[in-house]
């Protein structure tokens, strides 16, 4: 074991000896995402993992990387970036010092989420630390691994409750070739038929988007990614003006990072549906991955975009928020199943049978 | 029979378990004559065979529900199985329990040809769905070799893979929503039509879980459009490490092909006689490397592909002139398995999944391990995500021959261990590569999964002794793994 990881190790042990709770902390930079953990300085602890970073091994022509968990999600880009490779999942920073650690615990995907995959997609391999202080290593760095159970993919998304993932190894894609965005004004309803229309076909889409101006009005957008022969075939499908390339990068990373104007605001809520489900009966929302993704502001009804979402087949978060009153009494997320729940609780009495880490972040008590 | 086995107590308490079956499920799902239950005594894996106590094969969910309450009120064993095609005995039954099999839940439920999804019962064959869907332009990606038989309820319990999972993913990422039955009887939704659902994410834990978590009764699968065309590239070379070095060429040129396939001489000179696919019985191995997509993009990474191999010094290249000659390239591939079974009485499949810089390391010393062992090797596999599957040839007529058989398998999933594989790609590690799996991970990494069994099902009645090896078994196998040279409780006697 490394110097760092060796410290962070007797950090755990000693507060779980002294019955305190550990709360993992990378950056910060996502820090506002999920429920907030609950504890005092007496009885928790801050276990600063951003300090365990590193590049711990990349070959282009494996696919894969392994990094330490806070290797800053930048670094990782320019490294890709020099091998003409990308993160499939487009992950958002949410922060200058984003780390790999805090991208793969909350899980998040960008703009790409629908063509390419979710971050658990591109997961193969974590070493995570237990209460005990030890490292449990789950999956590899393969791309096909069936012994075991898939744990890797259960700790994405996971908030850290069942422990710090100390590293990652996860898969890499090449860059396309070409990349065209087209712009097109036009309703919302406008947009959701397109997206409804495309969405079994092979266009090469690797983007979506609708985002409103004026009421139902706005602009679609639209992300092609591939060869330049699929990207000017599916040009000619589709209704729009080609973006200049340096716009459209920042068009997206303004998605991305919800850098936007449309995020401007204290309260943001998601929407999580399925790619077809039709239009909710709310505030005009800016719509993502060709209708599965919605972002509402200026909400005035928990229960009624949760009700909304849920009578769509998805469900309602609410990412962002002014501070701890605004959230609901269920919790920032949507409120599990009570069967799922059951099996969220005895899978991290199972994991972190001592209950020290992240508590709270996931559901309330746990 | 078990029961005749156990005291009269015990067999009045069975008596009252399939009387309690019996109350819901109809007569002829419940099988327990001797000739009835035989069929059902090993999966693909015949080198373990059980007889199981009873067989049941229930015709709904609700059947599904009242046989796993009766288990679990009864205390009895129960192994699901799909079409019984796995390769790892994970489907191996149980002397005391029941056979759980759901082969009568075959229907397609419902296709949404817009949304491309389609709701399918765990019985459907994984080819049937792609053919459901044929006439919407779409299929079904993951397509192991054992497609035309293998169902979707196993696919899941395994996360099946197949040629074409390099580029499209395998059953893990192609699947979206599980219905399953927990032991309790209770019905669990996992996953969603939507990009995630609420809480964590548990799909991917149940899929690849080998029946130890729940029963699938339903799933939501992804399909994706057929593609306009495909072609496929023989390319010949005149050593194994030529080809393992080309494999990893294309990967670095950004190429991400439909499927990367590896065949050494052995393997081409096994399947030429048989499928007559024309392929170069000098080389040392050959690849079959696939493009899909629309015409145009096809025939420029073709051309990209044909740049990469010539550059890696391909002896011969072959380019499929249509869709016949494609399929005729790809028959030798796909026929390997009844290949193997025409020069040898028997064959044992491997699946260990290396880096692809590996490839011709561990090739090169499974050519030793076939003189140490003295059996032969076809090599025939996944080379494109690193996925192996060595082909022992041996006699099960020959008790030896097992033996070594066995042994050559264990000494392939150790070495694959050592280059930073894993001992199973796409097969699972059911019965199997159980002992392998206590070389793979450590005590602390083991009961972990454990526990996750028992938050599903604490009595550990579903698919019992299966993927995760018990203390003992280790201590057995004698690969207690050791960090550091630091053993674990070195004051506890090991035996």
């Amino acid at each position: 074991m490394s110097f760092v990881l060796n410290e962070l190790s007797e950090q755990v042990i000693a507060a779980a000896a002294s019955h305190k709770r550990v709360l993992v902390k990378g950056s910060g930079s996502k820090g506002f995402y999920g429920n907030p953990a609950s504890g005092t300085t007496e009885n928790m602890i801050l276990l600063d993992v951003a300090a365990y970073k590193g590049v711990i091994e990349y070959e282009p022509s494996e696919l894969v990387m392994t990094a330490a968990c806070g290797t800053p999600l930048q670094e990782i880009e320019k490294l890709l970036d020099e091998q003409n490779q990308m993160l499939p999942w487009e992950p958002p920073h949410f922060g200058p010092g984003a780390t790999i650690g805090g991208t793969i615990a909350t899980g998040l995907a960008g703009p790409r989420r629908m063509s390419a995959g979710a971050t658990a997609d591109f997961v193969l391999g974590t070493r995570m630390m237990n209460a005990e202080g030890g490292l449990l290593r789950f999956g590899g760095q393969v791309m096909k691994n069936v012994a075991g159970y898939d744990v890797s993919r259960l700790l994405v998304g996971s908030l850290g409750i069942f422990g710090p993932l100390m590293e990652i190894s996860f898969k890499v894609l090449p860059k396309p070739l070409v990349e065209k965005t087209l712009r097109h004004a036009c309703t919302i309803n406008q947009a959701l038929d397109l997206f409804r229309q495309v969405h079994a076909r092979s266009l090469c889409i690797s983007a979506s988007s609708w985002v409103p101006k004026e009421g139902k009005n706005g602009h679609l957008y639209v992300r092609l990614s591939g060869s330049g022969v699929a990207v000017s075939q599916a040009k000619t499908q589709l209704p729009g003006d080609e973006l200049a390339d340096a716009d459209a990068r920042a068009f997206w990373l303004s998605l991305r990072e919800q850098t936007h104007p449309f995020f401007n605001d204290a309260t943001i809520w998601r929407v999580a549906v399925p790619p077809l489900a039709g239009k909710m009966n709310e505030a005009i929302p800016l719509v993502e991955w060709g209708g599965a993704q919605r972002w509402l502001r200026q909400v005035q009804d928990t229960r009624h975009v949760r009700h909304n979402a849920q009578q769509l087949g998805g469900h309602a978060t609410l990412f962002r928020y002014p501070g701890p009153d605004a959230i609901p009494g269920d919790g920032v997320f949507h409120p599990f199943r009570s069967n799922i729940e059951g099996i969220t609780r005895r899978l991290k009495n199972a994991l972190d049978p001592r209950g020290i880490f992240n508590p709270d972040r996931l559901i309330k008590n746990l | 029979m078990m029961a005749q086995q156990k005291p009269a107590t015990a067999l009045n308490e069975f008596s009252a378990f399939i009387a309690e079956l019996e109350s819901v499920l109809p007569p002829h799902c419940i099988l327990s004559r001797p000739e009835e239950k035989k069929p059902f005594e090993c999966d693909g894996l015949t080198l373990f065979k059980e007889i199981p106590a009873i067989v049941v094969l229930p015709e709904n969910e609700a059947h599904i529900i009242h046989v796993l309450k009766t288990c679990k009120k009864h205390a009895v064993p129960v192994v699901p199985r799909g079409a019984g095609t796995g390769l790892s005995g994970g489907a191996t039954p149980h002397s005391q329990g029941v056979l759980l099999g759901v082969s009568k839940l075959n229907k397609i439920r419902h296709i949404d040809p817009v949304a491309a999804t389609a709701v399918v019962e765990p019985g459907v064959r994984n080819l049937a769905i792609s053919e459901a869907v044929a006439q919407y332009g779409l299929y079904y990606a993951p397509d192991p070799s054992s497609q035309i038989a293998c169902s979707i309820g196993g696919n899941i319990a395994e996360n099946a893979g197949g040629v074409h999972c390099l580029k499209y993913g395998l059953t893990v990422h192609n699947v979206m929503r599980v219905r399953i039955i927990t032991i309790d009887g209770d019905i669990v939704e996992l996953g969603s039509a939507a990009p995630d659902s609420p809480g964590l994410n548990l799909l991917p834990v149940f899929v690849g879980s080998e029946g130890m978590l729940g029963v699938v009764t339903e799933a939501t699968v992804k399909l994706i459009p057929k593609p306009e065309a495909a072609t496929v590239i023989m390319a010949s070379f005149d050593s194994v490490k030529a080809a393992a070095d080309a494999v990893r060429d294309i990967i670095a040129a950004g190429i991400i092909p439909a499927g990367l396939e590896m065949m050494d001489q052995r393997a081409t000179q096994m399947v030429e006689p048989f499928v007559k696919a024309g392929y170069d019985l000098n080389a040392q191995a050959i690849l079959l490397c696939e493009s899909d997509g629309a015409p145009q993009e096809v025939e420029d990474e073709i051309q990209r592909m044909t740049a990469v191999f010539e550059k890696a010094g391909a002896v011969r290249l072959q380019v499929s002139a249509n869709e016949q000659e494609r399929l005729l390239f790809w028959a030798g591939r796909k026929n390997a398995f009844p290949a193997a079974g025409r020069v040898s009485p028997d064959y044992y499949c491997m699946d260990g999944t290396i880096p692809r810089k590996q490839i011709a390391n561990v090739l090169t010393q499974m050519a030793d391990m076939e003189r140490k062992y003295g059996l032969r090797c076809a090599n025939v596999f996944h080379a494109g995500d690193g996925n192996l599957h060595p082909l022992i040839l041996f006699d099960a007529n020959d008790p030896d021959e097992i033996r070594r058989a066995e042994d050559f398998g264990a000494e392939i999933l150790e070495l694959c261990i050592k280059v930073g594989g894993t001992i199973t790609g796409e097969h699972g590690v059911g019965l199997e590569k159980i002992n392998q799996m206590c070389s793979q991970f450590t005590r602390d990494e083991l009961d972990a999964f454990m526990a996750i069994k028992r938050a599903f099902d604490p009595e550990e009645l579903l698919n019992p002794t299966k993927q995760i090896p018990t203390l003992n078994r280790c201590a057995e196998y004698g690969k207690m793994h050791v960090h550091a040279g630091q053993i674990k409780f070195p004051e506890l006697e090991r035996f």
